[in-house]
């Protein structure tokens, strides 16, 4: 090992292309017709989009006892897909803000990509909320607006926190990643040839002529989103864990949720990114751009997120054990082995015990099993969110009150239409946008910079 | 070929290095309206150009507190002085948990308004009909060269001087600029009558939607299955029990909860003959009377039991307490109109326990005496 130089950063990005070339290599989807494998693509995600709307319109109309939530178990499925959606989007963040504070310049190559997730998770997540209201066309009094019952909402509550944090976490994503596309925007508008392409790219370009007297006050507005990113992006994570942690319900009242809930957004998050980067590299050819070493690096933020996400689990067995509460204690058993063991079990194995092979390099650095591993980490993740909502309230205090939940149809319908909408937006995103950042992948490219020779 | 309508002359290259020394030049030598463009920051190049630190984290961090304050000026505003409302018993201005949205309206205002005061005040953006737009030059920046233009409008420009410059740092090309003759025509109009016909379009189409959706769709299936339940509004009628009526009777013989025995209904003789007030003319309960007295009895009879309250005149007028008739009562025989009014004095049974009933009648016997003291009193 003592023959590595630890002082020299190795290439972001593979090879030497020139400006041009990467120009030519981003905006490529954008101006072909796209592959017979971007229909089939479409065709599925949007199928399932069209199964979530139908089973929504279909709740609308008949209203939302066509779930499987009842007493006890109020808060269900839709719960854990909002959980679970504002979770991927964490990874965005933390790769576009996070890692730009850090200087980690890998992250150029997803950092777009990555915050456009953010965005769409975001949305995906936001639409759960909403419809578990059951007449989400009233949600205008879920904000502080002046209105005819002279009533505020109440600033007491998490679930009043949740809405603002969702929703300026919402905002924040999109102005960063659309002042990061602004200079892209610029140099399509002035590459294409059509004229109706033109005028949007005018538009949305806002006249950006890649002058560097602005460039002076972009980098720092760079920086300053990026500063008010970061502590949101944790903020965002822990306000959706006091949800859970500022009710008294054994297995929520706990002061581990904020950082643990962090953690596994970020675990599930990058594990969603690093799917859909395999599959977007593959069919769009930027193999030199999104670099193996660049996945290889999001495994190993996925194995330092997942053994703690495992730390989490193990330290609330304590916990139970150790403060002596018999309630405490009861729940974690019954988690384990009570009726909804195989959830319990499916999110350990998933999450903990598979990430562990991302410890040989091999599997690091190899395409398929690290494609399944992501795969399994998501599965692993959205039964955790399951295990905590619905074990902790199918038994409460009140054992008269259990009852088994177990979802209906439409509830998978809605999940999948969930997965529907995010991939479409995603693969629509693909062949309307730039998805690596041209401007910042030019930047790091060697000799691109006066003084580096 | 110095037209008067040249905007700037500018030099392309392929290699930032160059570049540099040619910007190096250009500061030693004054000039001002001078610009680099390149499709990505060239590290240094503000210092090099001498340009001022970017203010925008001062505004940002004005911005962030005015968000801060104003949270907190509207959590305080909203909960504890225009509605305020008690929550799991804590302070109406409970401070800690407000943090978690006083912290999101810092980054949302400080965030959102530092880009938008970048955008719009500072580049003065959208501008789309800036003389460089649409050149070969700007098209060059945006793929692989990197450029600097001197403008026109320089104090110190010279054209040859410029162009011999440029030429000196060996560029990969040298363009002239000149401004389009439509952009320097065009002059933004606010009353143009396209704009005008889009705000009145706008307009009309929000509040077609607004009064459609709050006046008609919002009472439509299913908007309206809240406001069709399947239940009896009070007084409704029903079809399913036989005497019509929604509301039911209670079963003869239901005893209401707390209702206790009363032996002497319509007997107002024998309870005053049987009747035996329980409580003692201790300060507790005299306390307790006239609080009750106070709150159910004055309103009609006055503070003091003269009849002289404010119903004065607008009611039958209530009799006096002090009166020769209601002195000589037995306790029993007020307590009996405590319970069941008389004539036009409603029954006060049903907002009074016994025990205060009693209490009162103390201390109507207090305010009696106080009005008609005895000899032995004065002593
Ligand atoms: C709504 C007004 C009203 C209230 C309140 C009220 N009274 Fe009376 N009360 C009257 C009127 C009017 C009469 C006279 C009824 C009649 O015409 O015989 C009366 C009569 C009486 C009498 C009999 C006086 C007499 O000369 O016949 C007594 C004793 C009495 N009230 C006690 C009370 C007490 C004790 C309370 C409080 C629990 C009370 N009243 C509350 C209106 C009121």
């Amino acid at each position: 090992m003592s023959n590595i130089d630890y002082t020299i950063e190795p290439e972001v990005v593979e090879g030497k292309p020139s400006h041009s070339a990467v120009n030519d290599a981003i905006a490529k989807p954008l101006e072909t017709k796209p592959t017979w494998k971007y229909y089939i693509a479409l065709g599925i995600s949007s199928t399932l989009l069209l199964i979530g709307a139908v089973c929504l319109g279909y709740s609308f109309y008949y209203g939302i006892g066509l779930w499987g939530n009842n007493q006890p178990v109020g808060w269900a499925v839709p719960i854990v897909n909002f959980v679970f959606w504002v979770g991927i989007g964490h990874a965005g963040t933390l790769i576009s803000a996070i890692l730009f504070l850090f200087r980690q310049r890998w992250r150029t190559g997803i950092a777009r990509f990555a915050e456009a997730m953010t965005i769409f998770a975001v949305i995906t997540a936001g639409l759960f909320p909403l419809i578990h209201t059951g007449r989400p066309w009233l949600a205008g009094y879920l904000f502080p607006l002046p209105n005819q019952h002279h009533l505020w909402v109440n600033f007491t509550s998490p679930l009043i926190w949740d809405v603002f944090a969702v929703s300026t976490y919402l905002t924040v994503s999109f102005v960063f990643w659309y002042i990061g596309l602004i200079p892209d925007l610029a140099m399509l508008r002035d590459r294409t040839t059509s004229k109706i392409k033109k005028v949007i790219y005018s538009i949305f370009s806002l006249g950006w002529r890649h002058s560097n007297r602005h460039w002076n006050h972009y980098e720092m507005i760079y920086l300053i989103l990026a500063g008010f990113a970061t502590p949101l992006v944790l903020s965002v994570h822990t306000i959706v864990s006091f949800d859970f942690a500022v009710s008294i319900l054994p297995g929520w009242h706990t002061t581990i949720f904020p950082p643990y809930f962090v953690a596994g957004a970020v675990f599930s998050g990058f594990a969603m990114v690093q799917n859909v980067l395999i599959i977007v590299r593959k069919i769009f050819n930027l193999e030199h751009i999104i670099t193996l070493d660049t996945l290889e690096k999001m495994n190993k933020v996925m194995l330092a997120t997942g053994m703690m996400v495992g730390y989490a689990y193990g330290v609330e067995f304590f916990i139970a054990w150790y403060s002596g509460n018999p309630l405490e204690s009861f729940v974690f058993l019954n988690r384990a082995f009570g009726n909804y063991a195989w959830a319990y079990w499916i999110m350990v194995s998933c999450n903990v015990i598979f990430t562990q092979l991302f410890w040989f390099k091999k599997i690091r650095r190899s395409i398929v099993p690290m494609f399944i591993i992501g795969v399994l980490v998501n599965v692993g993740m959205w039964f955790e969110r399951f295990v905590i909502v619905v074990t902790t309230l199918s038994k409460d205090f009140l054992p008269s009150n259990w009852d088994y939940y177990k979802p209906t149809l439409v509830d998978i319908g809605i999940l999948l239409g969930s997965f529907g909408l995010f991939f479409t937006l995603v693969i629509l995103f693909i062949r309307s946008l730039p998805v690596v950042s041209i401007s910042e992948v030019k930047a790091v490219i060697k000799g691109s910079q006066p003084g580096h020779h | 070929m110095v037209s008067n309508n040249l905007y700037a002359l500018g030099a392309l290259f392929k290699d930032p290095n160059k570049l540099v020394k040619l910007a190096k030049k250009i500061v030693e030598l004054g000039y001002k309206n001078w610009d680099v463009h390149s499709s990505y920051p060239l590290h240094g190049l503000p210092r090099l150009m001498r340009l001022k630190w970017s203010p925008l984290g001062y505004i940002a961090l004005i911005l962030g507190l005015t968000g801060t304050s104003f949270g907190v000026f509207f959590t305080w505003w909203t909960m504890s002085v225009d509605y305020p409302l008690t929550i799991g018993g804590k302070p109406w201005f409970s401070f800690p948990a407000f943090v978690p949205v006083l912290f999101e309206l810092t980054v949302l205002l400080a965030s959102v308004g530092t880009a938008i005061v970048m955008l719009f005040i500072i580049f003065k953006f959208p501008n789309n009909r800036h003389p460089l737009h649409d050149t070969e030059y700007m098209k060059k920046v945006s793929v692989d060269h990197c450029g600097i233009v001197i403008e026109a409008k320089d104090k110190n420009f010279d054209y040859e001087k410029v162009k011999a410059l440029f030429q000196e740092f060996e560029p990969d090309q040298i363009l002239d600029i000149y401004y389009q003759e439509e952009e320097v025509a065009y002059k933004p109009k606010v009353f143009d009558w396209k704009f005008i016909t889009f705000l009145v379009v706008i307009a009309v189409l929000t509040s077609a939607v607004g009064y459609l959706f709050n006046n008609k769709i919002l009472y439509m299936p299913p908007f309206d299955f809240m406001l069709n339940q399947f239940r009896l509004g009070p007084q409704e009628s029903s079809t399913f029990f036989a005497d019509g009526f929604g509301m039911r009777k209670p079963v003869p013989g239901t005893v209401a909860r707390g209702d206790i025995y009363y032996p002497f209904k319509g007997k107002p003789e024998e309870a005053g003959a049987k009747l035996i007030n329980p409580l003692l003319p201790t300060k507790e309960n005299l306390a307790l009377g006239q609080e009750k007295y106070n709150t159910f009895c004055s309103p009609c009879h006055g503070w003091r039991g003269e009849g002289d309250s404010h119903l004065n005149g607008q009611f039958p007028n209530p009799p006096s307490l002090h009166s020769e008739k209601v002195r000589t009562w037995s306790d029993g025989r007020i307590y009996h109109v405590i319970v069941e009014g008389q004539n036009v004095m409603p029954s006060y049974a049903k907002q009074l326990t016994e025990k205060e009933r009693w209490a009162i009648v103390l201390y109507i016997r207090a305010l009696q005496r106080s009005l008609n003291a005895k000899q032995e009193d004065v002593q």
